[in-house]
């Protein structure tokens, strides 16, 4: 769909948003066909999209909990310049990452986007998202089998100083 | 205006039981409570929400502050009496009359106007001139260049002139950005100063596009600090803007940056400075807000004052705040050229060793104008000030802004628009800035546009729901009492007109605010549409300047015959000090 492997950094994280976008709007992003660790990304999770709440549809995506890890990184606004495009992005320190989703739990359907992560690549994504309003943001790692997660409320505001 | 040295000195004398302010006066000719004991090696002085108010303001400080949660009950969160009694500043002096809202209008017949550009020159020409010119540093935090109708037409060129002259050789920005990028670069081309903002960044369409950067590599669109030699030491000072100018006002002013705290950038800065630069001390101008800087102080390390501005909270001492590297002091200077930050540190190799701070009120009638600076002022003035001398009406009560919820001057502003826009009800911003006026003082158009001169004035009118109308002053409320501070922008809640309800601030956002009725005490219903009139609204409106509708009304004299007063009862915060009894 897209090739990320311009020269430019800012290139590479805009065509990161770009992908993501398509992915909110159409739901179809073709998840290429790297064999998974895990039985669940075996194919284009449709179920977890379907979710409308975040425990549902990391049950759908996951089959497991996740646990809170200070080693994934989250890196969102507090309060969000422009709900309709709420930048975040994701890095982690752990091995043997294998996929990192992103959740809204107050959106229309949680699951907001869901990246394989192929063995040698670096575990770091950017990604845009649509907020329809205040509520937490949650990005999920899985890695070496195991889910880990970071969570941050981004406030989305109608704005100005009031009136 | 006649000189009441004599109540000054009384007062002087008083104060100085407390460590922090004004040492006790010893002569009568000279205002020797800006006589300040020698301390340290190293002088910066700090300035900040001037808000272009070139010349002596009366302002009174809020009799509503509440804090929530761990702020509650702490400073800046305390007014009257309970800040008072904090500082250990007596109720009859001076002080009490520059630091609090204390029996305001008996003591602004008794002390005066403070503040005003030619008066604060000559303090800080003299504070600078007691320690040496090159060891000492003049910096603002902000909000400079905006709150006057001058500082409007002009663009904030006036003030960059008056910075110059002033000699402020680093600031940081807030209502800056609202004159959009292209004035603002023009006037940081005449600004001899340095700009200074580790927290803006391009956004990744305008790096895309290459949009000019102080930094290509990282997006940073400013310099985020200058290092100083003071004392023979460096000093770096870091420049934190306003995180929220994006969403605060209108996104049209600043399209191609991105703002925010960036705790991270800030501290991943502030290890270079210390790692790789080697500087000796590290300070933080921040336009954060005090909420905000007392929280960053507890999770950044590295930074050994921040010298804070943005929520106009005149604070006589610095408060500590111990984080993983250290202690950091937590500092904010007031607003509308009320004050002088006085930070005296004795610098060592890699620290600060001992530190002395001081908040100076700018007692007009105690300084000498400078002639040079009082001449620039005029000169400035003069091609508009005539067109803006007009009596316009004189109230028959105190009129001032600040309050965590309503001012009379809002509720004048809420009353004009509802009565020339023929609206139910009124909507007016909660800025912090707008000076006081005094019961019987004739108010003219450049006093009006001294509440009201941005640079998106535009009134409307339009019908909302009542369910519309619960979210707007949800969201506000939330702005300023959410329990994290990371999440306040700072300004006050949105004064409202023609509508009463109750809040109860330690609510969450959503069930704060209840019992919402017309006047008159009709309930609102959710359902229902209203007809609303405001200003200063983020998206683009197009009706009459609100200064030109505020001011139809006011000649109009019927301001005299209308009762003020809001309806707005609190929940949940009987006993709080940011209340005053």
């Amino acid at each position: 769909m897209t090739t990320t492997t311009g020269p430019h950094p800012t290139r590479r994280l805009i065509l990161q948003g770009a992908a993501s976008v398509a992915l909110l709007g159409l739901g179809n992003l073709p998840f290429t066909a790297a064999p998974a660790r895990a039985a669940a990304n075996d194919k284009y999770p449709d179920e977890a999209f379907k979710q409308k709440n975040e425990a549902d549809a990391i049950k759908a995506l996951y089959g497991k909990t996740a646990e809170p890890s200070d080693k994934v990184k989250l890196d969102a606004p507090e309060i969000a310049e422009n709900g309709g495009v709420v930048p975040i992005s994701v890095t982690t320190t752990l091995d043997k990452v294998t996929s990192i989703s992103f959740f809204v739990a107050e959106n229309p359907f949680a699951l907001a986007a869901s990246y394989r992560i192929p063995d040698g690549t670096l575990p770091s994504v950017a990604n845009r998202l649509k907020m329809a309003k205040t509520t937490n943001v949650t990005a999920l790692v899985e890695a070496d089998g195991k889910l880990y997660s970071a969570t941050k409320e981004v406030k989305v505001t109608v704005g100005g100083c009031g009136g | 205006m006649a000189i009441r040295r004599r109540d000054f000195l009384k007062g002087a004398g008083l104060a100085a039981a407390s460590l922090s302010l004004p040492r006790l006066a010893r002569g009568t000719e000279t205002a020797s409570i800006y006589e300040l004991e020698r301390f340290g090696n190293a002088r910066i002085l700090h300035i900040t929400d001037a808000h272009a108010q070139l010349n002596p303001v009366y302002f009174r400080e809020p009799s509503v502050n509440i804090g929530i949660g761990e702020m509650a009950g702490r400073p800046p969160h305390l007014v009257g009496r309970a800040f008072l009694e904090r500082f250990g500043i007596r109720p009859d002096s001076a002080d009490a009359y520059a630091f609090t809202c204390f029996e305001f209008e008996k003591s602004a017949g008794r002390f005066g106007k403070l503040g005003g550009f030619a008066h604060l020159k000559t303090l800080v020409d003299r504070l600078r001139g007691d320690v040496g010119e090159k060891d000492s540093v003049l910096v603002d935090g902000g909000d400079l260049w905006q709150g006057t109708g001058l500082a409007n037409v002009m663009q904030g060129r006036d003030m960059v002139e008056v910075a110059n002259l002033l000699g402020i050789e680093a600031m940081t920005g807030h209502w800056e950005f609202t004159y959009g990028e292209q004035v603002l670069r023009d006037n940081l081309e005449r600004f001899k100063g340095e700009f200074l903002a580790q927290n803006v960044f391009l956004t990744e369409e305008a790096a895309f596009n290459d949009a000019r950067a102080f930094d290509p590599a990282t997006g940073r669109v400013f310099k985020p600090s200058f290092i100083k030699e003071l004392g023979g030491h460096r000093v770096a000072i870091v420049g934190q803007a306003f995180p929220y100018v994006p969403i605060a006002h209108p996104k049209r002013f600043t399209p191609d940056w991105t703002f925010g705290i960036r705790e991270e950038e800030l501290q991943k800065h502030v290890d270079a400075l210390r790692g790789t630069d080697k500087v000796d001390a590290v300070i933080l101008l921040s336009h954060n807000g005090m909420d905000v800087d007392l929280k960053l102080a507890s999770r950044v390390s590295g930074i050994d004052v921040i010298l804070g501005g943005h929520t106009h909270d005149a604070v006589p001492q610095p408060i500590a705040v111990k984080n993983a590297g250290g202690t950091t002091l937590v500092t904010n200077a007031g607003s509308n050229g009320k004050f002088l930050g006085v930070l005296d540190l004795a610098l060592d190799k890699g620290k600060v060793s001992d530190v002395r701070y001081r908040l100076l009120p700018v007692y007009s009638e105690l300084l000498k104008p400078d002639p040079a600076m009082a001449e620039l002022i005029g000169r400035v003035r003069a091609p508009h000030v005539s067109d803006w001398s007009e009596k316009i009406a004189t109230p028959d009560r105190l009129l001032y802004r600040r309050g965590n919820f309503t001012g009379p001057m809002d509720e004048v502003i809420c009353t004009a628009l509802r009565t020339e826009l023929d609206a139910e009800i009124a909507l007016s911003p909660g800025f912090r800035w707008g000076v006081t006026a005094l019961s019987g003082q004739a108010l003219t158009m450049e006093d009006l546009l001294a509440e009201t001169a941005i640079t998106y004035p535009e009134t409307y009118v339009q019908e909302m729901t009542g369910a519309e109308i619960k979210t707007v002053l949800e969201d506000v409320c939330d702005n300023l009492f959410n329990a994290d501070p990371y999440y306040q922008q700072g300004g006050d809640m949105v004064r409202a007109g023609g509508l009463s309800y109750t809040c109860t601030p330690t609510d969450a956002i959503g069930s704060r605010i209840s019992e919402l009725r017309l006047d008159g005490g009709k309930a609102i219903s959710a359902s229902h549409r209203y007809k609303v009139a405001g200003w200063a609204s983020v998206n683009g409106r197009q009706g009459a300047p609100v200064w030109d509708v505020v001011g139809k009304y006011l000649r109009s004299g019927r301001m005299l015959q209308e009762r003020l007063g809001t309806g707005i009862a609190l929940k949940g915060v009987d006993g709080n000090p940011g209340i005053a009894g």
